[in-house]
């Protein structure tokens, strides 16, 4: 029986390069956007050093992030909906970085003519080391101004050693200070209105991140020196400048800065750590991964406690008040603000306060046409990076508040646009756009250029330094890195997102051998429809609305179409194996993105063709 | 073919059958047809009828003979017992089954060569004695496995992909069987489920000879323009006539039908099949009428389909011969062997 529906699908634009960029999941999740499934075929043919430069390219510091990256790509890895867990792609990256060979031969390198525009970038955190990254190599004279006596920022100041030993950030730091920047350590800009009004440079970015901690101002607060905040303490400990702790140790709070807070007081002689979080678990801010590493350390977390004053006897530190709290929760997880039931106190003899942390710009003038919003922060343009004030660049937590590295890279590679469009006076907004590449991957009858067997083994787990060893010294990494075995294993589980199913519509003889063999049922031939009800006539299902449902042109027999519900898709080619007419092709997709150096390069064109 | 097996991963929400069964369950081995063969069609439809009639999987058994429809037990229901005869001989094997064991379910697979050509006085008699099975012919007009040449079912004026067109009359399965009293006679399109799945669900549960003719395209050696058994061709010309439903036993009849057009029948176990009827003047019960319609549409070229005959009371196989209910192979040597002083009564009989 033949239905009619008013609305219809219109056949889905594959051309836009956000199509099939979207349903490489992990690539689409990752603020830099990394080509995560080519360098995972890379390292699985043994390639690590191809593997490094192509995160290189995208996330410029793979063997820092292959450490302590936050990960965004994994929860949105689509084996985790297929199956129970995601790739560990974090950890691949690091075998990529642990493996490579000595790279610096295929690094750009600063050109000895230089373009005559000089740039200053104050922090030299992984914000500024992007844009040096991606602009050096154009001949930009580069100086970078660091309050500190080290680079990095909060990569070294804030994440302890056992978690990235300091040569890991040394070696990738180097690579870009080698591209003859100019490095000022202990160099603070007390006034940005200064270092304008010198006019010695062309344009100035900022990529001092979010440097203040957030304070509790509860009772007893000031009245001992054994109250810390979280990461003015992680910074004493990473410059030696604190070199023990209590035996009982309390950290208030329950993000990733407590687990760094936590981990490191366990290396500096505390006994009994206690971290206090004031909701329930689920609703920590602290990353899965990284709660489990400090309960494998017999770190205690404790739930439901909001603090309330500290204990001070004979001006003494001995212990803490804290309500107890109850919450409601309703049937879509959301918490209500509790109820106190109880109020307990709990001995101990060091207190870290790891809350939150605030940007914080005192040697940003007021008065010098940067506009700052109702929080006290500069506003910045999402896209351009650019303040209120033409020239002067944010990038990183100084942008729009803490995030993480890997944001902090991606503000660089944007920032880094602007910046060149700015100094050459092109357009800021007329940017690249984003490209897409789609290349057959059929080698013969039934054979890719891809592993496309789907393998059903399970997550590899990392292994650790002994629970006894490691506590012997803060610099012992504790994660040991994939074995061989694990690395074989674990680049077998990725799907290989990016190879696309690509249909031809004209090409359909409707013959539904496609959808017999589909092992995860996500195709269908069916009238078309509008979406929500074509959602509800699939093979299964579709109830995943973040996923795109792939629909084609009218089938030329019956002038129905196919459906293809890109949600559970395995990628594993059997459509277009048992497709007669070739219809269904693996095709891998190559998202271009634009960095600097390609707007360096299309402006070169546009002149060379303007004077042709 | 492929290299790779089908992967075990399934979509996480597929549904289950009363025994905790998904279609996943009720698969085989990866078919090793042409890419695109309409057998492999067929081998889908199977596996969801007989999942969704929550069929045991050792409670059926696949027969077939040679060819490459012959092949596709394989593909399905790799936990159900299996006979892969002789060329033709399907039909002989499965009396011998189900005269050992009535209580199985029966579906032979079949091709146009195996059951038109060598098989064809196979095919004949097993309608004559009413076997309780399903017969499946996957017919695509060629034979596949030795490069195309005409089969038994190929049209007058078809063409082959080389050489001259059919000149021979087609022996047409359906009036063939038709002819005979076959019980329940169907036919389908392997590039349409909707229709082809219910037809094979009755056909299972049908207590008699169930006959499913599917054209099915052979898509390396028929599939071309002048092939009265190609894809485009058959839907270009193909008509649903009596569309059907199977409802379960004790299941209420939940579809609406439009006045007139619908009719239950009831089979042997209690489940009913719903008739509905595309085209109001057919008579699905009547052999006269029915043969009459489907020559008429067939010498204007038209492809009819749907469940076009049935008959739920002539008596099947074991009834005809007055067997006992219990199936032979649960009886002991005792019951079933007369011993040598109830032999020589029985032949003393005779003397």
């Amino acid at each position: 029986m033949l239905r009619r529906f008013p609305e219809r699908m219109k056949p889905t634009d594959a051309s836009n390069p956000d199509y099939f960029h979207k349903v490489v999941d992990c690539q689409w999740a990752c603020p830099a956007h990394t080509d995560v499934p080519e360098y995972i075929r890379l390292i699985a043919q043994g390639r690590f050093s191809d593997a490094y430069m192509e995160n290189r390219q995208s996330n410029v510091f793979p063997g820092i992030l292959g450490r302590v990256c936050d990960r965004p790509c994994e929860p949105a890895c689509r084996r985790g909906r297929v199956e129970d867990k995601p790739v560990a792609i974090c950890r691949l990256k690091r075998v990529a970085a642990d493996h490579r060979d000595d790279i610096s031969d295929r690094l750009p390198t600063a050109p000895s003519q230089k373009n005559g525009k000089k740039l200053a970038l104050i922090g030299a955190g992984s914000a500024s080391l992007t844009v040096a990254n991606d602009l050096a190599p154009l001949g930009y004279e580069i100086t970078i101004f660091e309050a500190l006596d080290t680079t990095g920022g909060l990569m070294r100041t804030n994440i302890p050693r056992f978690r990235l030993p300091p040569n890991v950030l040394d070696e990738e730091i180097g690579y870009i200070l080698d591209m003859d920047v100019d490095l000022k350590l202990n160099h603070p800009i007390d006034s940005l209105k200064t270092l304008l009004d010198a006019g010695e440079y062309d344009a100035v970015f900022v990529g001092t991140g979010a440097p203040r901690g957030k304070n509790l101002e509860i009772p007893g607060r000031y009245d001992s020196e054994n109250i810390h905040i979280g990461i003015e303490w992680l910074e004493s400990v990473a410059f030696e400048h604190v070199d023990a702790i209590g035996e009982n140790v309390l950290i208030i709070g329950v993000g990733n800065t407590a687990m760094d807070c936590c981990r490191s007081a366990l290396r500096l002689g505390a006994k009994n750590v206690k971290v206090m979080a004031r909701k329930p678990r689920g609703y920590f801010k602290a990353s899965d991964w990284e709660l489990e590493d400090a309960e494998e350390e017999n770190v205690d977390i404790v739930v439901n406690h909001s603090p309330k004053a500290f204990v001070i006897e004979d001006g003494k530190l001995t212990g803490m008040r804290f309500e107890v709290m109850e919450y409601r929760i309703d049937d879509n997880g959301r918490i209500d603000r509790g109820t106190v039931v109880d109020e307990v106190t709990l001995p101990c003899d060091d207190v870290i306060l790891a809350i939150g942390q605030d940007n914080a710009f005192p040697w940003i003038e007021r008065d010098i046409g940067i506009e700052f919003n109702d929080w006290d922060c500069p506003v910045v343009d999402e896209t351009t990076m650019m303040c209120s004030r033409d020239g002067v660049f944010f990038g990183g937590d100084a942008a729009f508040g803490p995030k993480n590295i890997i944001w902090a890279v991606a503000h660089g590679h944007e920032a880094a646009i602007s910046i060149h469009k700015y100094c050459q006076g092109e357009d800021l907004n007329d940017r690249l756009p984003r490209g897409v590449n789609l290349a057959t991957q059929k080698m013969g009858m039934h054979e890719w250029s891809y592993s496309n067997d789907y393998n059903p083994a399970a997550r590899r787990l990392m292994p650790h330094v002994d629970l006894r060893e490691r506590f012997k010294n803060i610099d012992i990494e504790v994660e040991l890195g994939f074995t061989v075995e694990q690395t074989v294993a674990e680049v077998e589980r990725c799907l290989n997102c990016d190879i696309q199913t690509v249909f031809t519509a004209k090409l359909c003889i409707e013959c539904d051998a496609c959808i017999d063999i589909c092992p995860t049922a996500c195709l269908t031939i069916t009238h078309n429809g509008e979406e929500a009800d074509l959602r509800t006539r699939l093979s299964a299902p579709a109830e995943n609305l973040e996923q795109d449902l792939y629909v084609s042109a009218e089938l030329p027999q019956t002038g129905r179409v196919m459906v293809k519900d890109e949600d559970l898709c395995v990628h594993c080619s059997l459509c277009a194996e048992r497709c007669p007419t070739g219809a269904w092709d693996m095709q891998k997709s190559t998202v271009l993105l634009p960095y600097a150096a390609d707007e360096a390069e299309a402006a070169k064109d546009r002149s060379g063709s303007s004077a042709a | 073919m492929s290299y790779i097996a089908k992967p075990k991963v399934a979509h996480p929400s597929l549904k289950r059958n009363k025994l905790g069964l998904t279609t996943r369950d009720y698969e085989g081995a990866v078919s090793t047809l042409c890419a695109g063969c309409g057998h492999d069609s067929v081998t889908a439809a199977i596996v969801q009828a007989v999942y969704e009639l929550d069929i045991e999987p050792h409670r059926l058994a696949k027969m077939s003979g040679i060819g490459c429809s012959s092949k596709t037990p394989a593909y399905f229901a790799s936990e159900s017992h299996g006979f892969n005869s002789v060329h033709g001989r399907m039909p002989s094997v499965t009396t011998g089954a189900n005269m050992a064991n009535r209580d199985l379910t029966y579906i032979g697979v079949s091709g146009d060569g195996d059951s038109l050509s060598i098989g064809v006085g196979q095919f004949l008699h097993a309608i004559r004695r009413n076997l309780n099975m399903c017969y499946m012919i996957e017919n695509n007009g060629v034979y596949g496995l030795t490069k195309g040449q005409f089969s038994a079912s190929a049209d007058v004026g078809s063409k082959p992909k080389k050489g001259q067109p059919n000149q021979q009359e087609p022996i047409d399965p359906v009036s063939v069987a038709l002819s005979l009293g076959a019980t329940y006679i169907a036919r389908g399109f392997s590039g349409d489920k909707a229709q082809l799945v219910p037809l094979i669900k009755g056909a299972l549960k049908h207590g008699g000879f169930a006959l499913v003719d599917v054209i099915s395209p052979c898509v390396t050696f028929n599939d071309h323009e002048g092939s009265t058994k190609s894809y485009a061709h058959t839907r270009q010309f193909y008509h649903h006539v009596v569309d059907m439903d199977y409802v379960p036993p004790a299941a209420e009849i939940r579809a609406a039908y439009e006045e007139g057009s619908a009719m239950p029948v009831e089979l042997h176990d209690g489940s009913r099949i719903v008739l509905r009827k595309i085209d109001g003047d057919y008579d699905p019960t009547s052999r006269a009428a029915a043969f009459k319609y489907l020559r008429q549409r067939f010498n204007e070229g038209e492809i009819i389909t749907g469940l076009l005959y049935i008959d739920e009371e002539r008596d099947e196989m074991h009834d005809l011969m007055g067997n006992v209910d219990r199936p032979l192979s649960e009886l002991s040597l005792d019951t079933l062997h007369p011993g040598a002083a109830g032999l020589g009564k029985v032949l003393g009989r005779y003397k």
